[in-house]
């Protein structure tokens, strides 16, 4: 955008100009663009976040599973919704039973347009009885006003006002007892509190998008340096890791935690109606309360739950023998994705397409190729062997796939409470 | 709660009234509440001043439908219609005179003072408008039909719409598909020169609406009121006693049918249960249930102040919000010691039986319009007068008077400051200035005035922003979009809750259409319901 | 005079429409002859040197809705078309900020934040809307329109199958696109922000060429254009030719020339042949006859059938139909030969913000009393401009150090109360100074070196547009698709056989989008798309 033609002196406007548009560093920035070797990073929301801290990222994985990572979540938008009516407004527009959520816990939600179709999921924090924070992967300010109106509820967007660390790992819980001042054991598993971290008042939400033990620690932007050098310092004994999306990516796909623009697309964005899904379609019917009165999109996922629905999510398991063989055919050991990829891979059975995976990864704990796939219902049974695509040697192949229930990875300290 | 009625009306306007006389008619239990003491809504008869009585809301009706008079026996009610001839009369200040007879071919000759071209054209002009008009009375008379999910019904509905379209003959129909999106400004200038032609039938194209005869869409106002027969461009019809006898007449069949009205009874609530309208919440706290609530109220009034928004989606909302309803008219009503004598037709005559109007060219009209753009009241502003007192002597003592103003622009939302008292003087000290420069007798004649501010016919009658047609009448909020996109056919996203205002198809007008249009759509659900 | 050759197709006016129509009747092997009244091809679509060395694109001034496959079948590039993106839009703003939409959306995001964060993240949903609604209308651009007046059953299912394309729209589409039709922009736009310069800037786009304010029915309509490009895979919808909007027609002309078309400047055509109610050819002014089977005229339709046909020859209806047609123009040109950029007041200096258009439009109500203005036959005494420096694209345009500036101004009326004079010419050019220089002030201390002046009478007396009309015919509802130009003929043919329209002033319309004279083409060519 920077035009050539204006080579010399840079005028008064350019300066401007420049600072104006160019994408954000989020308030860690200072630290992570000190540790971002490979310079590898990527857009998240009109800022730049690490892809991946060292030029590979398997360690920053490992660390995931097990010590501790320390991931910039900052982009994330935030929403703080208060007011008399608050919660009624909420449970107006997400799924999941918003009354009945405590202070102090957090729901996952999706939440629908008034066709049932997903425009987004997030957590529900429950902060007290008036007071909430939505987070979600896209802007939502105008769904969310647009819902509000003749309601006793005030909405702000906060994303720039609150940033976000997320600690996870199994080594998390004992990091943040170094410098919290809050009772961690009896932070249970979806709940939030506030307290400090080295005097720095914050929230910390026992929540995460790795599916491990972990913590999402919220603060003032102001404090974010503070902040980040008293985790890894209190981490360092633990052997804490700035770790990028990278690394995340192949974590949540072992958890079967969707990503939006990948995973499905959300209904506002979605060209044809194809395109869009119901959270039933999305594997996250256990979060659709019915039995509420009144929500955005009741009436149409009513409907699909009597007819029955068309597709379904599922997890993929490539089977290892078929993939060594497709590569034995051409002399070739299996090859196996070094990152996690995110484009359309079909999926057949019968001799037809019968879905396709949105995301897969090698997960290098588990020594398993998943995938997560939209699958149409009649073939979506877990345990069927499908055929997914895999490309060996410039050429289309059909790897067998089991169909199973996600997550793939599920270790018991994610919810335990010691 | 079991359901005492099978209808509740709220509002007992005219379109009100219309619906609950057919569905009482058709042996449905009805009960219309209505807040004010008297029935009528805008369409009433109040008194102004001891022994004047005058319209304070419309003074005069749209095309009554004469399925609706007839099916309702309205003249055994009470119901006289007078058709005065002249239908218009415009003063000119350079002292010329302008009238609009029911008879094109003595209109012509009124016109050829002016313009002997614009004489010529006259007959072939109303001939081709009358087809259209034709047209859109056809069209007013129907529910909208759906077009993205058409049922059978509604490709028929479209088959015999093209049919009839077609029957006008190649011209009506190319008429009809260009006349719609014009400007009344822009259709006029390519058939007349006159200004003082122009400007009468121009303000037909922009009464009511916020909007100059050079805005698009226009031409569709003036032919939403125009008559069917050749000439009636500007029809005049009135009521002999005042508008409100129309509503007496109304209230009189549905009542005589078994319908019950209730006045100073001011719904707080509808009330929804799951999805669907079970009843009516009075402000006194008296909750009443009815198998079907039916709104006569503007579509804002009745979805962001009757139903809790809970109820309702998002989408549906917003839509309601954007609704637009620039309210751009106000009122004003004077008691009159004699006649206003004009100085271009002096005396009394039957120029004054009819409308006097107020605009001697489009440009006047589009300066008016130009002013209320920007939030002020137009320095010259268009006037719609009547003087209902000279059809029944009995609304004004021996040898006195009454006239009925509408004026715009008087915007709702002013650029600088409210509608207070002194705005409300002012605006009448313009309109009898304004007046005055035609006939300066009127001065000295006033005996009382009263005013109506945009706000004051919110306030009185319960019109958003005092929009007369219960929503602006721009081509993006009529027919499949009236009042909003996808809910043009008297249902609402909330079962068994209609509207059956001029918020719904086809609008504004004292005609009757949107009540008598709801009825048959209503009865349609009531009999598919007992089927099954 | 008599020439023996007699052409399978004579084309009057080497426009961009009059052009591609050759183009396309040549590649077809047909012998076809243009004729352009002035010296040089182009039309309204002109590159000039009026001051040395410097290039001025004199008329139309950015290339929007050219359609791809007239690139691709005439293979444009190979005969020199490149056309360079507009990467932004820049408004200034009198209060010292300013507004600016990016090519890339999360620096427009950034830039809307300033203004208003819900605008932010409704300009993208807006966006997303308006794509789709502008691929949905697509195919009514790209086909020949059915007349619904006619009884014909070929017409008859043109009309079933149009109301069949409505009806699979789907309500949303269906709705929206009602809406674009019939609603102001202000009030469309209304509905989706709050901020005032975003809101004046996007409908000042959506008033250009009309005799309309942005508060007036009807313009939203044009806001879908600037989505238009971007589902042809054409990269960003707004471009300008290397070398000026003239380089395009010289393209275009040399694609005809390669088929074999001919072109014969400076040859102004006097009048149409009409024997047995059919067109048989052309008389030049200077008397030559010129035979042709088929006689395509790329002028606007009042110019042809009130100037070039004998009354007695069009069917009175037909004529008064005709006459009936709207052209009023409302806008005007000042290109400006430039010492040195302008620098402004909000971002002083040069930088990327020049390189895109810039357009002065702070509030709705600016442009709006700039209508007022025109509605009663003066020009706006604070105009809309709408300014492109290609220069800054093109270096070329002007010599080093140069540039050139390109303004378009509306409102300026063609009926001027009390008439156009040179004078009056001139003190309009100084209107439009001025106003630039509210905001550059540098434009009036000096940096201006030469300047032309276009008023709505200079764009007939030049372009023969009738009244100056930007697009041979204003583009409201009533006078598009089916009724372009008027109900009845909105097939490229006319009541006299042999005689087709391939101008603006048929459907699609106007713009540099040749969309008039390919579809003219394939009508004539006995392969209008159905």
């Amino acid at each position: 955008m920077w035009g050539a033609g204006q080579a010399g002196k840079t005028s008064r406007a350019t300066a401007i100009l420049y600072l104006r548009s160019m994408l954000r560093g989020t308030p860690f920035h200072s630290r992570t663009s000190a540790l971002c070797q490979g310079q590898n990073w990527r857009r998240w929301a009109g800022y730049v976040v690490a892809s991946s801290y060292e030029l590979t990222h398997d360690r920053e994985y490992f660390a995931i599973r097990t010590t501790a990572a320390l991931i910039d979540v900052s982009p994330l938008h935030k929403y703080r919704i208060h007011g008399p009516d608050a919660a009624r407004f909420l449970d107006r527009v997400v799924t999941r039973d918003v009354p009945k959520c405590a202070v102090g816990q957090v729901m996952y939600t999706p939440w629908c347009d008034d066709a049932g179709k997903v425009l987004d999921d997030g957590t529900l924090a429950r902060l007290d009885e008036q007071r909430f924070r939505l987070t979600s992967a896209l802007p939502n300010l105008r769904w969310l006003c647009e819902n509000a109106a003749g309601m006793k509820v005030t909405i702000e967007d906060v994303s720039d006002s609150v940033c976000a660390l997320a600690l996870q790992g199994p080594a998390s819980r004992g990091i943040l007892k170094r410098v919290a001042d809050v009772e961690l054991d009896g932070l249970r598993f979806y709940r939030i509190t506030s307290g400090r971290v080295s005097g720095i008042p914050v929230e910390i939400s026992r929540t995460g998008y790795t599916g491990d033990l972990g913590y999402e620690i919220w603060a003032e932007p102001r404090h974010a340096g503070a902040l980040w050098d008293a985790l890894m310092e209190a981490g360092r004994p633990y052997g804490i890791t700035a770790c990028g999306m990278l690394a995340m990516d192949v974590a949540r796909i072992e958890a079967g935690l969707l990503l939006i623009q990948v995973d499905y697309i959300p209904a506002n964005r979605a060209l044809i109606e194809a395109q869009k899904s119901t959270p039933f379609e999305l594997a996250l019917g256990w979060t659709v309360k019915l039995e509420k009165e009144l929500f955005a999109g009741r009436r149409a996922l009513l409907e699909e739950q009597r007819r029955g629905l068309p597709w379904q999510l599922r997890g993929l398991e490539v089977q290892w023998d078929s993939l060594e063989r497709l590569y034995g055919e051409v002399g070739l050991p299996p090859v196996l994705p070094n990152i996690a990829w995110r484009t359309s891979v079909p999926v057949y059975a019968d001799g037809k397409q019968i879905g396709y995976a949105t995301s897969g990864a090698w997960s290098p704990i588990l020594k398993k190729y998943m995938a997560l796939a939209h699958l149409r219902s009649e073939y979506a049974q877990p345990g069927r062997i499908v055929g997914m695509e895999v490309t060996v040697e410039h050429r289309r192949k059909q790897a067998a796939a089991r169909i199973v229930q996600t997550p793939f990875f599920d270790p018991p300290r994610k919810r335990a409470t010691p | 709660m079991t359901a005492t009625y099978d209808a509740v009306v709220i509002g007992a306007g005219h379109n009100g009234l219309v619906t609950a006389a057919y569905l009482a008619k058709a042996g449905l239990r009805v009960l219309v509440l209505e807040r004010r003491e008297a029935v009528g809504g805008a369409a009433v008869t109040e008194e102004l001043a001891p022994g004047f009585r005058c319209d304070t809301g419309a003074h005069r009706i749209g095309l009554l439908r004469r399925e609706i008079a007839r099916d309702l026996a309205l003249t055994r009610y009470g119901l006289e219609i007078v058709r005065p001839d002249p239908a218009v009369f415009t003063p000119l200040p350079d002292g010329r005179h302008l009238v609009v007879w029911r008879e094109p071919r003595k209109t012509a000759e009124a016109i050829r003072g002016f313009s002997k071209a614009d004489a010529e054209r006259w007959i072939p002009f109303t001939t081709r408008m009358a087809k259209v008009a034709r047209v859109l009375a056809a069209v007013q008379a129907i529910p909208p039909p759906r077009v993205t999910e058409p049922a059978r019904s509604d490709l028929w509905t479209f088959l015999k719409l093209g049919a009839r379209l077609r029957l006008g003959g190649r011209t009506a129909m190319a008429d009809l598909l260009r006349t719609l999106p014009m400007s009344a400004a822009d259709l006029l200038d390519e058939w007349f020169e006159s200004d003082a032609l122009k400007g009468t039938l121009g303000a037909g194209g922009i009464t009511g609406v916020f909007q100059g005869p050079r805005s698009a869409g226009t031409a569709y106002v003036m032919l939403h009121y125009a008559g069917s027969e050749p000439g009636a461009l500007r029809p005049c019809a009135l009521v002999r006693g005042g508008t409100g006898k129309l509503a007496q007449a109304l209230a009189g069949a549905a009542v005589r049918h078994g319908a019950q009205i209730r006045t100073g009874a001011e719904v707080r609530q509808i009330l929804v249960r799951d999805g669907c309208a079970s009843g009516v919440l009075l402000a006194s706290g008296e909750e009443i249930a009815a198998a079907r609530v039916i709104s006569n109220a503007d579509p804002r009034r009745t979805f962001l102040g009757l139903v809790d928004p809970v109820h309702l989606g998002a989408g549906f909302l917003q839509e309601i919000r954007h609704m637009r309803f620039g309210g751009a008219c106000a009122k004003v009503h004077l008691a009159l010691g004699e006649l206003p004598n004009f100085t271009c037709a002096p005396g009394d005559g039957p120029h004054l039986r009819g409308v006097i109007s107020i605009a001697p060219s489009l440009d006047y009209l589009e300066r008016a319009y130009d002013d209320a753009k920007y939030g002020g009241i137009s320095c010259r502003p268009y006037l719609e007068a009547v003087i209902p007192s000279l059809h029944d002597s009995g609304l004004a003592p021996p040898g006195r008077h009454v006239m009925s103003i509408l004026v715009q622009y008087a915007p709702y939302r002013l650029k600088e400051g409210g509608w207070d008292a002194a705005r409300r003087d002012a605006l009448a000290d313009l309109v009898v200035e304004t007046l005055a420069e035609y006939a300066p007798n009127v001065k000295s004649a006033i005996i009382a005035r009263h005013v109506l501010t945009p706000c004051d016919l919110e306030a009185v009658f319960g019109l958003t922003e005092g929009n007369i047609h219960h929503g602006e009448m721009t081509l993006d909020q009529l027919f499949f979009m009236r009042p909003v996109p996808g809910w043009a056919r008297y249902r609402t996203p909330i079962e068994r809750l209609y509207l059956c205002g001029a918020g719904a198809h086809p609008g504004g007008g004292v005609s009757g259409m949107s009540g008598w249009n709801a009825a048959r759509e209503i009865l349609s659900d009531v009999r598919s319901d007992s089927r099954g | 005079m008599k020439r023996s050759v007699r052409y399978d197709a004579i084309v009057i006016g080497g426009g961009h429409n009059g052009l591609v129509n050759a183009a396309y009747l040549a590649r077809a092997g047909r012998r076809v002859l243009v004729l352009e009244r002035r010296h040089i091809v182009g039309g309204a679509t002109v590159t000039e040197e009026v001051y040395p060395g410097f290039k001025y694109s004199v008329a139309s001034y950015v290339v929007s809705l050219l359609r791809p496959e007239i690139i691709r079948d005439l293979d444009l590039p190979a005969h020199g078309l490149e056309i360079l993106p507009l990467q932004s839009t820049f408004t200034p703003l009198a209060n010292g900020d300013h507004l600016i939409r990016w090519a890339d959306p999360d620096a427009t995001r950034r830039e809307l934040c300033r203004h208003s964060p819900r605008d932010a993240e409704a300009y993208e949903e807006f966006g997303r809307l308006m794509a789709q609604i502008a691929f949905a209308v697509k195919p009514l651009l790209g086909m020949v329109p059915p007349d619904p007046t006619s009884l014909d059953p070929r017409e008859l299912r043109g009309v079933l199958r149009l109301g069949r394309y409505f009806q699979r729209l789907g309500d949303e589409k269906f709705f929206a696109l009602l809406k674009l039709m019939t609603m102001s922009s202000a009030d469309f736009l209304d509905e989706w922000f709050e901020s005032e310069p975003l809101k004046a800037t996007l409908s000042a786009s959506g008033t250009i060429g009309t005799f309309l304010g942005p508060r007036s029915p009807g313009t939203a309509y044009v806001l879908l254009h600037h989505y238009m490009g971007e589902i042809d895979g054409v990269f960003r919808a707004w471009g300008f030719p290397r070398g000026g909007t003239g380089a395009l027609s010289a393209a275009i002309a040399a694609a005809a020339q390669r088929f074999s078309a001919e072109i014969r400047t400076n040859a102004p055509v006097a009048q149409v042949i009409v024997k047995d109610s059919r067109a048989a050819g052309v008389v030049l002014e200077d008397g030559e006859e010129i035979e042709g089977r088929v006689v395509v005229s790329a002028l606007d339709p009042k110019r042809t059938f009130l100037k070039l046909i004998e009354p007695r020859h069009l069917p009175p209806d037909f004529a008064d139909a005709i006459r009936r047609y709207k052209t009023r123009g409302s806008s005007g040109k000042v290109n400006l030969a430039l010492d040195e950029l302008p620098s402004f007041t909000c971002l002083p200096g040069p930088g990327p913000h020049l390189s895109g258009s810039i357009s002065i439009s702070p509030s709705l109500e600016y442009l709006e009393r700039a209508y007022d203005d025109a509605k009663y036959g003066r020009w706006s005494r604070r105009p809309y401009l709408d300014i492109l420096i290609p220069s800054l694209l093109d270096p070329t345009m002007a010599p080093p150090g140069k540039h050139v500036m390109s303004i378009f101004v509306q409102y300026v009326p063609y009926d001027l109360e009390g008439g156009w004079t040179d004078e009056r010419r001139e003190e309009f050019g100084d209107t439009v100074v001025e106003t630039l220089a509210e905001y550059a002030p540098n434009i009036l201390k000096g940096a201006i070196l030469h300047r032309q002046v276009l008023t709505p009478w200079d764009l007939e007396e030049t372009m023969g547009l009738t009244e100056g009309n930007i697009f041979h015919g204003e583009l409201a509802p009533y006078q598009l698709f089916c009724l372009r130009p008027v109900p009845a003929w909105a097939k490229y043919r006319t009541p006299i056989r042999n005689l087709y329209l391939c101008g603006s002033g048929t459907h699609p319309g106007g713009g540099i989008s040749g969309a008039p004279g390919r579809l003219a083409a394939l009508t004539i060519l006995g392969e209008g798309p159905s």
